[in-house]
């Protein structure tokens, strides 16, 4: 498959304008992103799970979805497309249905690697064939900048404040892709919107088309939460991957495979001073911090180098 | 015509299900409901049926996935008893403000805590409100035909709510007693094909699950109970045409020996056949007692009811459920709310009973009686909110 951004934006849109997501929001690029790679003839149905995307996309009575779109409860969507993928297969069985359908769902990080974690967890376990996407903003965005185990250490967050004792969040981010690869899942990649966006177009085209479970864990920043300026959104998912934050890669059957190596690695407060979340990092006595975020960041990468080796 | 059989109440609502042949039956196991996923994952082992079984992680997932199954136009179907039910509770919601027709079996089991694996109906009772048609059963052939009947009420254009029978768990779901089943085909053709007036994989993509802001809600709540206040009818209905089918003839509730009552029981499930049984020992002796057995809950058949016990003098209500409003059980609140407007209201006093599995006896139900006597002979209610054999008080 050979990758046209032209050939593909030209294609009808699946998720359209009129959403009420902010202006540098990656939710929306993500969807976008996500259903474009879907092959023009499949149809598909979308599952949300509750987040800044579904209260923003389908406020009653207008929806930007194009596609058939369920939202029902927060900690759910996994559970939810199960329902509908086993329906669907059903009544394929029984002989009363004859178009082609994809199941994707969609939730926040908050909706994945918190509330909704058992459920995809069991949904990924059954071996459904759906696609699960998560869009990693770091946050409870849509309560208004919680704490998430998806949050960065030191992340300045509303239930995790910088204060005079505390300096935010204290925890490292859980690695919930890692996590996934435990459960056997056939295909797993983790990406971002880098460049013309090839690696997400390809990473989501092979979740749609590998048959059985997908889970891709998109990296997509919230302005308001990480604060920085809407235009700058592309400029962060490229720094995340050239400073090693939020390496791209995929787990195909099992096997580690890198999908970018940067040439030269960024260091990490190259990402980190872009975002207001961060700037109490850049204060005076806080060296310790950006210390330890990089051994950490280095940490991690080496261990994904020899995974992928 | 039918088919004699020997049943427990679990089996009965399985083959039930079976005989529907289900599109997809997500459950989660929990006693004493387990039974029912059970042997329908064995239907679907031995390819009795075309069924998805989904065998979820959680009762929250087995109702995420009933919902998400009934918006793509599939029959569905779960199970559930006690704590399960509680943790399906934000679903329950969902799915009746999602209008989509499922069916959950509830195998009525006490709430934690402490635990108790035993029957009351502190489940279902907790979840009168949710927008759930409620049917009750006071054995297994009972549970068997709400379930042949449940999905034709659910599923009715004007209704499109979700609905739950109950049933005792152990009582009636372990016990095995005589039933007649019907024959497959006849099922089939009296639950007939289902043709959903939308759904997420035919035709148009359909949007479901909106953000509604204050100038909707209201609105979609309105629709919603008018659906329940319409099901009532459509209830009467299919209860009709079942019971020209298998000549057994089904109402709101059943009346026993109520003609002339002046006194009278109003109770739920499985203590009603011991209610029956006190009352004809008295009425041997000439007392004139009777019971009435509620088989729908929701909608809650008021002016039925009232009409009903327009000429009785004293009520007990009996409540298998605490509720902890400090003023009486769900179902007494609701039978003394349908009592108001009568121009000649009987006593009414409430017992909650039988909690967690509290054997109930022959004699409780005549103690009882013996109350409503005293509260017939001195005019006067007394405390009105009682417990049933408490020990130690």
């Amino acid at each position: 498959m050979s990758f046209n951004l032209k050939k593909e934006a030209s294609k009808p849109e699946r998720f359209v304008g009129g959403h009420r997501l902010c202006a540098g929001c990656g939710a929306g690029v993500a969807v976008r992103g996500v259903l474009r790679a879907l092959n023009e003839e499949d149809k598909s149905v979308c599952g949300v799970a509750t987040s800044c995307l579904e209260v923003s996309s389908y406020l009653y009575p207008f929806t930007a979805w194009q596609e058939s779109y369920i939202h029902s409860a927060f900690e759910n969507v996994a559970a939810t497309i199960s329902g509908a993928e086993a329906a669907y297969k059903a009544l394929k069985n029984k002989g009363k249905m004859k178009e082609s359908y994809k199941f994707i769902a969609f939730a926040g990080d908050g909706g994945t690697y918190d509330i909704g974690f058992q459920s995809l967890s069991g949904a990924m376990e059954r071996g459904h064939d759906m696609v699960y996407v998560c869009y990693d903003n770091e946050a409870y965005m849509n309560t208004g900048l919680q704490r998430s185990s998806a949050t960065p250490k030191f992340a300045e967050v509303s239930t995790a404040p910088v204060g005079s004792v505390i300096p935010g969040k204290m925890q490292h981010k859980k690695d919930l892709t890692e996590t996934m690869v435990a459960h056997n899942v056939p295909y797993i990649a983790q990406t971002t919107f880098v460049g013309n966006c090839k690696d997400m177009h390809e990473k989501s085209y092979k979740a749609h088309y590998t048959p059985g479970p997908a889970f891709l864990n998109i990296l997509a920043p919230c302005p308001r939460g990480w604060r920085y300026p809407p235009e700058e959104l592309m400029t962060l998912c490229k720094l995340a991957v050239e400073t090693c934050v939020w390496p791209l890669y995929e787990v195909i059957d099992g096997e580690w495979k890198l999908s970018y190596e940067p040439k030269t690695k960024l260091p990490v407060t190259d990402y980190l001073k872009l975002q207001g979340r961060f700037s109490h990092m850049f204060e005076k006595g806080a060296e310790w911090m950006i210390e330890d975020f990089q051994k950490f960041t280095d940490k991690k990468w080496e261990r994904l180098l020899k995974k992928c080796k | 015509m039918g088919i004699r059989e020997r049943l427990a109440g679990n089996e009965a609502v399985a083959i039930a299900l079976r005989q529907i042949d289900l599109d997809v039956l997500p459950a989660y196991p929990i006693t004493p409901s387990t039974d029912v996923p059970m042997y329908y994952s064995q239907y679907v082992a031995d390819g009795k049926v075309k069924t998805e079984f989904v065998a979820v992680e959680s009762e929250h997932s087995a109702m995420s996935a009933c919902i998400a199954a009934a918006a793509c136009g599939g029959r569905t179907a779960t199970a559930t008893s006690g704590p399960g039910l509680a943790l399906m509770w934000e679903l329950l919601y969902v799915a009746s403000g999602t209008r989509v027709p499922i069916t959950l079996a509830v195998i009525n089991r006490a709430m934690s805590a402490p635990i108790n694996i035993n029957n009351d109906h502190s489940d279902s009772m907790g979840a009168r409100d949710t927008g759930w048609i409620q049917l009750y059963s006071e054995n297994n052939q009972e549970a068997y035909d709400n379930h042949i009947m449940a999905s034709r009420i659910s599923e009715h254009k004007d209704i499109m709510l979700p609905i739950m029978v109950c049933q005792d768990g152990f009582i009636t779901s372990h016990a095995i007693e005589n039933i007649e089943l019907l024959e497959d085909d006849k099922v089939k053709a009296f639950i007939g094909e289902y043709k959903p007036a939308w759904s997420m994989i035919a035709g148009k993509p359909v949007s479901v699950g909106p953000l509604d802001i204050p100038q909707f809600y209201t609105e979609h709540a309105y629709q919603r109970a008018q659906a329940m206040k319409n099901s009532k009818k459509v209830i009467l209905d299919v209860f009709k045409e079942f019971g020209a089918l298998t000549g057994r003839k089904y109402d709101l509730f059943e009346e026993y020996k109520m003609e002339d009552a002046e006194r009278a029981i109003i109770v739920l499930n499985s203590s009603a056949g011991t209610a029956k049984c006190a009352c004809d020992a008295l009425r041997a002796k000439g007392e004139k007692v009777g019971v009435i057995k509620l088989r729908v809950f929701r909608p809650f058949p008021l002016e039925e009811l009232a009409k009903a016990l327009s000429h009785v003098k004293a009520v007990a209500v009996m409540d298998k459920a605490e509720c902890f409003s400090a003023i009486g059980g769900p179902v007494f609140a609701d039978v003394r709310t349908a009592c108001y407007d009568l121009e000649k209201r009987p006593q009414i006093i409430n017992y909650i009973y039988g909690l967690g599995g509290r054997d109930v006896r022959l004699e409780d139900f005549t103690f009882v009686y013996n109350k409503l006597d005293e509260v017939v002979k001195t005019g006067k209610s007394g405390e009105i909110y009682r417990h049933l054999g408490v020990r130690g008080v």
